[in-house]
This record gives structure tokens, sequence and C-alpha cells, in this order.
């Protein structure tokens, strides 16, 4: 049997497994396409935006810890590609984007759709593929499956010139032999030595705090991370791409820390005597001004990638690994030391942090708003979604202050669940990325928890949910203006609110959805809100659009004092400085 | 400071320019780049002489090394290490006068003369570029071109597949 080169394409993408390719079709891609409809391993998802391609990959991805896997065709199908390249790439997302080019021969010609892509893509990609001879293709996808699996994930990018995917010319396929790169080999072990110093710095210390981030959830750590919290007993912060890896009804969680982080987290991080980072990169997001970042602190940093060590601050014990592994030697090392944690200081400690819980916790005066309020506080949507869904559903978001309301209060319980563009901040990521979730799991709950600024950025999926029946639910947390926007110009442009409004340009949402063949709902009322999640939740079967008006005036707090503030430093109202 | 850095690198479509794309990308500088193939052709040796801080030289050297087509990065200022470099300087006849052929005489160098210009290649050990212009004098030179440092370890450290 021999095969086109699009057809390899396709048997190889079969051999990773791959179930969903999420694309749309172009002159370039055709042959390709062909060799899709004339093979039933493969189902190819037709969005309605390359975009929308690459985000619902991503969703569905980051849901279910395996590639996602995005099919355009060259010029605008590739450029339209890339802000979801750049979205995977800040997040660390395994993707394999397979662009087609035009023919290898008119290449540099200003062709028709003719856009160069890896050089276009360069900077976004963990790597790229021009693919030069048709039977490289299948040792080529092998290796993307590889490279953006292994080590710190990301996407790459095979590019594929026409002619390369020609039925005209056949070949035989040979599954190919695993694959192995001189210049690439990511499997390190933690070194025991590390390990021995961390854990002895870990035992010594009496106000230790974890900090895990998202390298720990795609890892698959997050069992080890709780089994080593049962012998330390100690705080725990998760970052906006960590949530759900330490369980949030745990009483050692201390929430999100950073820009928006609580209050607790944040104290905690400012006077702790050492921190373990776990899969986290001290991003700008978090730390604040980096020389002023807690000052008293001895830094454990566990990472794969020794780039993300010391970049920001200074390791004083790094340990470059996987987080699974580093944890697991961690816990061993740990349980056979003859050093003990100093329970009684660490009990200090966490009395210490209970104390600023209780101070200033993030519920604290929410529901003596939501009692006077004669609009819907955009939290107690969060809240209530919660109560709704138990807990349980995938949720995305979109970005701005609807984002950092989900990441505050909708507690995550578990890894994998909460799905967001946390690096790049992509506006118009979340619908997508729910229909990539929903796709694979189709049973569970998934909720895109969006504004009405984000929601138009990729509305149009809207029409890819009806085409394949995924009926997921989209609370639309609408304050009628750019909301993160508005606030940055409330807080240090005099309340100038320049290009954050739409004056009354916004379309009737409910009738939008309407038209798309789905169920649209409109609440304004509080005393409305619950009962309107819980019937749209009970429409099993239905994309169910909830346009949930809010208190456009309401801010996202804390919010950490940035220039020159340290992490101690926060807004806790739109008055009240610490 | 100044720091030069070997990378091995892939000899494929695009490696070198990934390589230098990544010294933009994270605002890092090159003072100089030089590369060429090695031995069998299946990969070339870089060498790029950056400006920067300590933190800053180990971000670029990590950096650099995560590039899937890099094989090993070494930065050769961290030890003892000889770096040279070749400039081709070429002359109209009649300025290349005696001062300047002492001047270059002191230097490893391998000379064309034609009757209309002389071309003098100078291998520069010391990498004094700007005074040995200086000395020279700039307006007596008629046209220059540098390859750019290319540096290996003077011990028994090597930078081998």
């Amino acid at each position: 049997m021999k095969y086109s080169g699009g057809e390899l394409l396709l048997k190889a993408l079969k051999d990773e497994g791959v179930k969903f390719i999420f694309g749309y079709p172009g002159g370039a891609a055709l042959h390709i396409y062909d060799a899709i409809f004339r093979q039933k391993y493969v189902d190819h998802i037709l969005v309605r935006h390359e975009q929308g391609a690459t985000h619902a990959a991503d969703g569905y991805s980051r849901a279910t810890g395996k590639p996602g896997v995005v099919l355009v065709t060259s010029g605008p199908g590739a450029t339209n590609a890339i802000t979801g390249l750049a979205t995977a790439f800040m997040d660390s997302i395994p993707l394999v984007v397979i662009s087609g080019q035009v023919q290898s021969h008119l290449i540099g010609t200003d062709s028709f759709q003719e856009t160069d892509m890896i050089g276009v893509s360069r900077p976004i990609v963990k790597h790229s593929y021009l693919v030069q001879s048709a039977e490289e293709i299948p040792s080529i996808v092998q290796e993307a499956f590889y490279i953006a699996q292994t080590g710190r994930p990301g996407p790459v990018v095979i590019d594929i010139p026409k002619d390369k995917t020609d039925p005209l010319h056949k070949y035989k396929y040979k599954k190919p032999a695993k694959p192995y790169l001189r210049s690439y080999q990511p499997k390190i072990k933690p070194h025991p030595g590390q390990i021995k110093k961390a854990a002895k710095a870990i035992l010594s210390s009496e106000r230790p705090v974890i900090y895990a981030g998202g390298g720990a959830i795609y890892s698959n750590a997050a069992k080890e991370l709780s089994e080593l919290n049962k012998i330390l007993k100690v705080p725990v912060t998760n970052t906006l791409m960590g949530l759900g890896v330490y369980p949030a009804k745990n009483k050692l969680f201390l929430g999100m820390l950073g820009m928006h982080g609580t209050y607790q987290a944040n104290m905690a991080m400012h006077n702790a005597d050492l921190i373990l980072a776990v899969g986290s990169r001290f991003d700008d997001r978090i730390t604040n001004t980096p020389s002023l970042f807690a000052p008293n602190a001895k830094i454990v940093h566990i990472d794969v990638d020794p780039a993300s060590i010391s970049k920001i601050i200074k390791a004083d014990i790094p340990i470059v690994g996987q987080v699974k592994d580093s944890l697991q030697a961690l816990i061993k090392e740990i349980k056979r030391s003859k050093i003990k944690i100093d329970t009684d200081a660490i009990d200090i400690w966490n009395t210490q942090i209970d104390k600023w819980r209780k101070k200033h916790g993030l519920d604290h005066d929410l529901y003596q708003k939501k009692l006077k309020s004669k609009m819907i506080i955009p939290q107690v949507v969060v809240q209530e979604l919660y109560n709704v869904t138990n807990g349980n559903a995938y949720v995305t978001s979109d970005v701005g202050q609807h984002q950092m309301f989900v990441a505050q209060y909708y507690h995550f319980n578990k890894p994998r669940r909460w799905i967001n563009s946390g690096g790049l901040g992509t506006m118009g990521f979340g619908l997508p990325a729910a229909l990539g979730v929903k796709l694979a799991f189709p049973k569970q709950e998934v909720v895109c928890v969006t504004g009405e600024g984000s929601i138009q950025m990729c509305i149009q999926e809207l029409s890819t949910c009806l085409q394949y029946g995924l009926p997921i639910k989209i609370v639309n947390i609408n304050n009628e203006a750019l909301g993160m926007v508005r606030q940055w110009q409330d807080m240090n442009y005099g309340g100038r609110h320049s290009a954050s409004t739409y004056q009354n340009s916004l379309p009737d949402f409910v009738k939008l959805t309407e038209s798309y063949g789905h169920v649209g709902l409109k609440v304004t009322k509080p005393s409305n809100l619950r009962k309107t999640l819980e019937k749209a939740f009970a429409m099993k079967n239905k994309l169910v659009f909830i346009d949930v008006l809010v208190d456009p005036n309401e801010h996202v707090y804390p919010m950490l004092v940035a220039p020159n503030g340290s992490m101690k430093d926060m807004w806790l109202s739109k008055t009240k400085k610490t | 400071m100044k720091r030069t850095i070997s990378i091995l690198i892939e000899n494929k479509p695009g490696a070198l320019a990934r390589a230098v794309g990544l010294f933009h990308q994270r605002g890092y500088n090159i003072e100089s780049l030089n590369v060429a193939p090695l031995t069998d052709g299946t990969y070339s040796r870089m060498t790029v002489i950056t400006k920067g801080t300590e933190n800053v030289v180990e971000q670029i050297t990590k950096q650099i090394n995560k590039l899937i087509d890099v094989i090993k990065v070494s930065d050769l200022s961290e030890g003892e290490h000889h770096e040279i470099e070749l400039i081709i300087f070429k002359f109209i006849k009649s300025k290349y006068n005696t001062r300047i052929q002492k001047i270059l005489k002191k230097k490893k160098i391998s000379v064309i003369e034609r009757s209309d210009v002389v071309t003098v290649a100078v291998i520069d050990e010391n990498s004094d570029f700007d005074s040995l212009v200086k000395s020279i004098g700039k307006n007596n030179i008629y046209e220059i071109v540098r390859s750019g440092g290319v540096g290996i370890h003077e011990t028994e450290k090597n930078l081998n597949l």
C-alpha cells in the first residue's frame, strides 16, 4: 500500500492517538482535507475562525493533558492562528499546529496566500518544521508530538508545502522509530544533592509557603503536592495557572497570590522565611517589584525549565526536574530526614495567617453589599455559579475582571478544571476553549465565564457549537464596559474612560444567541440570579448564554500597589490601602 | 561586561535564524557573530560576542540551550580561553606608508600587494580593533572587513559533540 503525503500525515496523527483536529480549510491545505475525508479515525472540527481553532485545541489540551491539533491553510489561515500559538506558548501548552504552505517552487515569490509561517511564528513556538519531502512527514509528526509534550511543553508548527501532500505522489508508510534528538534530552532527573539541601531548608524553616503554579498541573503532580503537605502542614498558595492543583477546600490553602491575590496569600509570601516554588516562574504579576520581593525568604525553586530558575528571583536552592519526580524525591527525603519540622513554629505561622485571613479575607463585607445593592455584584455571580455547579464544572474564561473574579471566588478543588489565558491574557479565548473541553468531556458541565468585551472577540464559535452539538454554558458578566481597562483608568488616569465604553452599541446578546440557534437568557435583578442560573443548567442539551447585567462600578481587589510596591502593599478597596 | 559564548548548533534550515532571533526577542545584544559548519557538516559552531551582566549572560546561555536545534552552549569567558579575530584592511598603495607597515608588522599578518592596492589580513589576538584603527588612522584605510571573534577554551576543556 502506498500513500500520498496528505494520507501519511493522517496516518501519523492516528498513530499519535489524535481524536480531533480543529481547523479551517483553504487552498494549500486541500490535499490534506481530502485525506481527512477518506479516513474515519480522526474527527475534524470546523471552526469559524482559525483563532478559534487554536484556542479550542488549547482548551482540549489543558483539560485532557494531551496535545491539541490544529490544521490551517497558508497565508491568512496561518496568521490567524498566531494569537492562539502565542497564547499556548506563554502558558506552556502542547499544541501541534499544521499549516498548509504554497507549493515549494513558489516559496519566496509572493505567491497567492503566501506567508513565511516559520518566520512569523518563530518567537512563539517551542519548535517548527518546514517539510522538505513527503516521506519525512511521519517522522516530523512524531518528533513534533514528542517535543510538544516533553520537558517544558509548548506549541510546535509543521508547515507543509502543497506539493508535499499531492495525491499524485505516493509513498510507503512505516511507523518511525522512537524519536531521538542529540540536541534535545528533556528527561532531567532532579539532582539528589539539591533535593537533600531543599529538604533540610524546608524542615528548618518556621514560616514556609508553598507557591505552586501551572507546571505542577502539567506534570500531573497534584497528588504529590497534597502528599507532601500532609507531612508539612504548611500554607499553600497557587498562581492563576496553578489553581486546582491544591484543593481550595483545604484549610491550609491561601487562595491565589499576586496582582489580585488574596491578602493572606500575599502577606504570607512577603513574610515567609522560605518559599518553595513548584512549577511557577515568579512572573511580574506575582512578585510586584522584584527587589522588594519576600525580603527574608530562602527560595527553593523546582522547575523543568532551567531558564525559569533565577530569571527574576534568584533561587537559593534550584532543582531542575519534572515537578512530579522532584516532589516524589522530596517526600522521600523528608520522610527519611532526622530533622523534623518545628510544628510549634508552624502552628504560630498558621495562626498568624488565619488572623490575616479574618482581617481582610476575600468574602469580607461582600455579603453585606449583596443585601444592599440593587444591582448584581459580579463576584456574587461567580459564587452562585459555584453553588449551582457544586464546584465541579470545567470553567474557562476570557480576560479581565471576570477572569479575576472566577480565580478568586470559584474554589477549584481539582487540577485541569480552570482553563484561562494567564500568560498572554488573550481576550476571545474562553468560548473556543470551552468548545474544546466539551468535546473532550461531553458528560461534564463546561462553563465559559466571559465579559461583553471578550465574548465578542470569538463569538462566531457559537456557530461551531451548534454544528457539533456542544451544550456549554456561557455566563456573560456584563458591566457594559471594558472593566479592567476602566478600573486602571479609575485608579491611574483620573477616571478618564478613554475607549473603554461602547456608548449603547452593544448587541442584544439574547437575540444574538438565538439567531445562532441556541438559548439566551438575561438577568438584571439580584433576586433572579440564582433561579436563572439553575434554569440554564437544567437545559442539559442546550447551549445557554446567560447575559448577567452587573454593577459597573465594581473593581477587583485586592490589587498590588505598583510601581515600587512589594507584595504586602495592596489596595483593599477603592479607598483603603494596606 | 564582554562575554564570548560558543554554541554547537544543528546545521538545519532555520536553525541559525532561531539562535540569532532569540537575542533580539529577549533583548540581548550581539557585538559579533561567527558561524560555520564543522567536520561532518551536520552541525555548526557559533561564536557570539555579547555584553551583559552575569545574570543576563546566564539567561542568554540558558535560553539558547533551550532551542531544540542547539546541542551545547558554553560561556568561554568563565575560564581561560583563546579568542581571535581576522581583520582585513585594504589600503590605496600610496597611503600604505612605512609607519602603517611598522604597526601592522607587529601582528600576525598576510599581505597581498598589487600595483594599486594592498590588502593586509591581520590576526587580532587582543581584540583591540578600535585602538588598531586609531593608530593606523581611519582616513588611511580604504576598506575594512572583520570576521567577528572566534573562541576556544585554552585548557583541556572542550565543546565537542
